[in-house]
């Protein structure tokens, strides 16, 4: 992160959020050590589950060379155990035939406590989760209670829905107006920190719902009806599916970290060849994510921008003699294409979806004629390119760079990515997302 | 924790690959009477449901079977651009909850129109599937049996009335390792039968691999039943389906992503052959030699990964040298030499980043070292030299040895071993000579090349031309310098290096063509 000397602007929505997560907490910690527990048996299992759910959490492994990251596993709960456990606590009404009693309160500070007792080995690791993910789930949770326990006890559920498959319904739509509360926190909080659009976000976060967020989500169903059916026995037996769901996640996150480390290699060959200056794959594949969420992509379309402007030089490593200074964007419009077909080649070969492949290739038409990421990462290349090679320094060169693709707009450079381009700069670039790139 | 893996094959995959080896075109008379065996024994086990007069609760039967069908039919649509890969036997939950809830004849029924819709992945289409849902329904059939002897039903409560939960746990899991058993054994069957393999080794490790994947559908299908029979229906005994089914999903896209990252490796490796034509397939033939040195030595199989890898990407660096180099013709300058001895540096540069290659890394960086302190970047010496660098470096000289280069005729096997073995102990480690040689002897050498053809780069005038080993190449202008040690040179690997070998100058002839 940039050393900053006044508060980013997103401060008070992060510090509002946790503010509200602690205060929440408190308090029903406070009221439940008033009142005293109830029906101290569901707490104490429910408490295990969330427990070792948080155990069994898949610490972030500190990953080296990572390329920015679009669309990390960001969305994706990294402990769904625990957030199914707390979920169906919150939903849980009756108890192998018998009503509960618990409130909201002691529903919150069950999975308070749990949660911080099953995160201690982690923080004595370094690896705790952060203080945005406990808010959250303090708020997710604090919020299905909410919605569910008063009702509940006061006795209109039951009343009107009986113990039947309304009932069933009941709870799948409070947890589906649950996971949309924790999607808007989710971009709420992303919003604050990064500056991108909320719409783009919030729909990435409803996306990365479809994951394992529906499967914590049907998981947290079932426990709380299986309890109400068959008692605490049913919590152990739909862990494990669970369980089995968390760890394929885990393996597909592995794989894929692994990926794009390697495609993260395959981009500094150029640099390493001197064919491009240093970090400039980096920088536009930063750059071009940023302003591709400007423009309103998300999910998959970003991930494919930020491949393609990853390995968008790639073509230069055919050429006999390398490029002076690597700048394509100086070269005749012709050898600019020739290179981008080049590259094009390359990228099919790698095994990255045949869309990144198209966007190398065609990264030197004229932007009538390309896709959108294309146009981005046209755009984005050749300010990095004139930046570097541009006369004066620091902003200056920024400045005369962005002033050549605004002249360019007629042909080359489309006009609304140029805009986007300047409006993401004077925000302060990339810098806020592409932090954690080392070396 | 279980150490769960989702790699093992759930039943129905395995049924699919089983039936993968009837890819051969005829299918043996034997295997043909082993299907028509299980049709009869399927048509036996549905029977009892048929009959008139038998109490069958159809409504739950068609949900069931409609529920186990819809599951399995995903696999055959594309639905939104990106395959739904199941198929999988991510529903033997529904199947097992059958077998818990219903009369065995009828449970037996429910497996039928599922498994007779499910995605086939090779002709003979028909053939397949009827043997698919025969051994479906015979598996499910003796898994109800199994559940009914230990009283699932009255276990499994009804309504208000809690169920038997730890006792209900004994049928379902019996039942699950029922199931498990009935299609491991059908499946050896038929693998003895298409493949004409010995039966032990046609039931080897299919049992191991399905245990633990049919224990976590066996709890599954628990709770579904334990939902389907509560007041809350069916509609709650869906919910546990989702995480089976989102979990096998994800399990596929692991899949793709992994032949995607196999890929991205190749791709590395063939960048290099696009500056550096003369070494195509080099990389992937040195992998191999290191594999075999490696095991020889006898290594770890997650080790032997590693150094799979550390020999295809050992050259990585050369992405680094300017083509015009790589591709020189004629002798170099001291200058241009330096350069080219820079590649394990670049190579280490570009790799370090990705974690999973570990020890390979090293290897980049040191493979040019020799034993006697000789060698670059370092001049590391002995035992100084990771030993993946010390394997890397033999398998390197000794493919490029024996593959036919612009400069150089391949040469025997035998010559090579015999070069490899002069310089042990000077340039390579004698363990791994020996390894090399020992392996060879063993396995004998057929590399076998995948990536071989290198992209026809389209003329122009800043790209090098394709240039093929032809007589006109094999002529190079006279290397002024004095004959270095044919293994040094070749070790070296290109045709630029190789003549950088001059200062070492031991009296060992050289067997380059020149003019």
């Amino acid at each position: 992160m940039r050393l900053r000397p006044r508060p980013r602007p997103g401060a008070v929505t992060v510090g509002a959020v946790r503010g509200a997560a602690l205060l929440l907490g408190l308090a029903c910690f406070g009221s439940t050590l008033w009142h005293g527990l109830d029906e101290p048996g569901n707490a104490l299992a429910f408490g295990t589950l969330v427990a070792l759910g948080e155990l069994a959490r898949w610490g972030a492994p500190p990953g080296t060379g990572t390329p920015p990251a679009a669309e990390e596993p960001r969305g994706s709960e990294p402990a769904p155990l625990a957030a199914a456990g707390a979920l169906a606590y919150a939903l849980l009404g009756t108890s192998a035939g018998a009503p509960t009693t618990h409130g909201v309160p002691q529903t919150v500070a069950v999975v308070v406590a749990a949660g911080l007792a099953g995160i201690v080995p982690h923080v004595a690791r370094g690896r705790g989760p952060g203080l945005d993910h406990l808010a959250r789930r303090v708020l997710t949770v604090g919020f299905a209670a909410l919605c569910f326990q008063p009702l509940y006890n006061a006795g209109v559920v039951t009343e009107h829905l009986g113990q039947g498959p309304a009932y069933a319904l009941f709870l799948v739509l409070l947890l589906l107006l649950t996971a949309l509360c924790d999607a808007v926190l989710a971009a709420l909080l992303l919003r604050a920190r990064t500056g991108f659009p909320y719409g783009p976000l919030l729909r990435d976060e409803l996306r990365a719902f479809l994951g394992i967020g529906s499967a914590v989500c049907a998981t947290g169903t079932v426990m709380a009806l299986g309890v109400a059916a068959a008692g605490l026995w049913a919590l152990p037996v739909l862990a494990v599916p669970l369980l089995l769901t968390q760890v394929s996640f885990r393996r597909y996150a592995a794989v894929r970290t692994v990926n794009r480390q390697t495609i993260a290699s395959l981009a500094r060959a150029t640099e390493i060849a001197g064919c491009t200056p240093p970090g400039h794959a980096r920088r536009v594949a930063a750059l071009s994510a940023a302003v591709g969420r400007e423009l309103g992509l998300s999910g998959a379309e970003l991930a494919v921008l930020e491949h393609a402007a990853l390995m968008h030089d790639i073509g230069q490593l055919s050429l006999v003699d390398p490029v002076a200074g690597g700048a394509t964007a100086l070269l005749p419009a012709e050898e600019q294409r020739r290179i981008a077909l080049l590259g094009g080649e390359v990228v099919r070969r790698t095994g990255v979806p045949e869309a990144v492949a198209v966007v190398v290739e065609r990264q030197a038409d004229p932007y009538r004629e390309q896709p959108l990421p294309a146009r981005i990462v046209r755009a984005v290349n050749a300010y990095d390119d004139l930046a570097a090679t541009g006369t004066g320094e620091g902003a200056a060169a920024a400045l005369g760079a962005l002033e050549r693709l605004r002249l360019g707009t007629a042909r080359d450079y489309h006009p609304d990515v140029v805009e986007c381009l300047a409006r993401v700069l004077a925000r302060g670039g990339a810098a806020g997302v592409t932090s954690a790139v080392p070396g | 924790m279980v150490r769960i893996t989702p790699s093992a094959p759930s039943p129905s995959a395995r049924l699919a690959s089983v039936t993968g080896v009837m890819g051969v075109k005829v299918i043996p008379r034997a295997a043909r009477a082993y299907i028509g065996c299980a049709l009869l024994g399927a048509g036996a086990c549905v029977l009892p449901a048929l009959r008139p007069g038998a109490t069958v609760p159809w409504g739950t039967v068609a949900l069931l079977a409609a529920l186990y069908a819809l599951c399995e039919l995903p696999a055959r649509c594309r639905l939104l651009g990106r395959s739904f890969p199941m198929g999988t036997g991510s529903f033997f939950p529904v199947l097992l909850a059958a077998a818990l809830l219903l009369p065995p004849a009828a449970a037996a029924l429910t497996a039928i129109p599922g498994s007779l819709l499910a995605r086939v992945e090779e002709p003979p289409a028909a053939l397949r599937r009827a043997w698919r849902a025969a051994a479906a329904a015979v598996a499910v059939r003796a898994a109800a049996l199994t559940a009914d002897a230990l009283g699932a039903p009255t276990a499994l409560g009804r309504g208000p009335d809690a169920p038997d939960l730890p006792y209900a746990l004994l049928p379902a899991g019996a039942a699950a390792l029922v199931l498990c058993l009935a299609l491991t054994a059908l499946d050896g069957g038929i693998r003895a039968t298409v493949g004409g393999l010995p039966p032990r080794a046609a039931w080897r490790g299919l049992l191991g691999r399905s245990l633990v994947p049919h224990t976590v559908h066996g709890l599954a299908g628990l709770m579904m039943a334990v939902l389907w029979r509560s007041t809350y229906g069916p509609v709650a005994a869906l919910f546990v389906l989702l995480p089976m089914y989102i979990s096998h999903w994800v399990f596929a896209q692991y899949h793709r992503e992994r032949a995607a990252h196999q890929a991205t490796i190749r791709a590395l490796v063939q960048a290099v052959d696009i500056k550096d034509r003369y070494t195509r397939g080099h990389s992937e033939r040195v992998g191999q030699a290191s594999v075999l040195i490696a095991r020889e030595l006898g290594m770890a199989e997650d080790r032997l990964d590693v150094v799979r890898f550390a020999g295809i990407l050992h050259d990585v660096g050369k992405l680094g040298v300017p083509t015009r180099l790589l591709t020189k013709d004629g002798p170099l300058t001291p200058e241009e030499r330096r350069v080219i001895e820079l590649h394990p540096e670049y190579g280490h540069e570009m790799v370090r980043g990705i974690g999973f290659l570990g020890e390979a890394r090293a290897a980049i960086l040191h493979h040019h070292e020799r034993m006697d302190g000789s060698g670059y970047p370092y001049g590391l010496h002995g035992e100084q030299i990771p030993e993946f660098a010390r394997v890397v470096a033999v398998a390197d000289a000794f493919d490029a040895m024996t593959s036919t280069r612009s400069y150089s005729r391949a040469r025997p096997v035998p010559t090579a071993l015999a070069e490899l073995e002069r310089c042990a102990g000077t340039h390579f480690d004698p363990r791994m000579v020996t390894a090399l040689v020992r392996a060879l002897d063993r396995h004998g050498w057929q590399p076998a090349v995948t990536a071989d053809e290198a992209p026809p780069g389209p003329p122009g005038g800043n790209v090098p031309p394709p240039r093929e080993a032809g007589p006109e190449q094999a002529g190079h202008p006279a290397d002024p310098e004095p004959p270095g040690t044919a293994a040094a040179e070749a070790a070296t690997g290109t045709d630029g290096a190789a003549r950088r070998a001059g200062a070492d100058a031991p009296p060992a002839d050289r067997p380059r063509e020149r003019a």
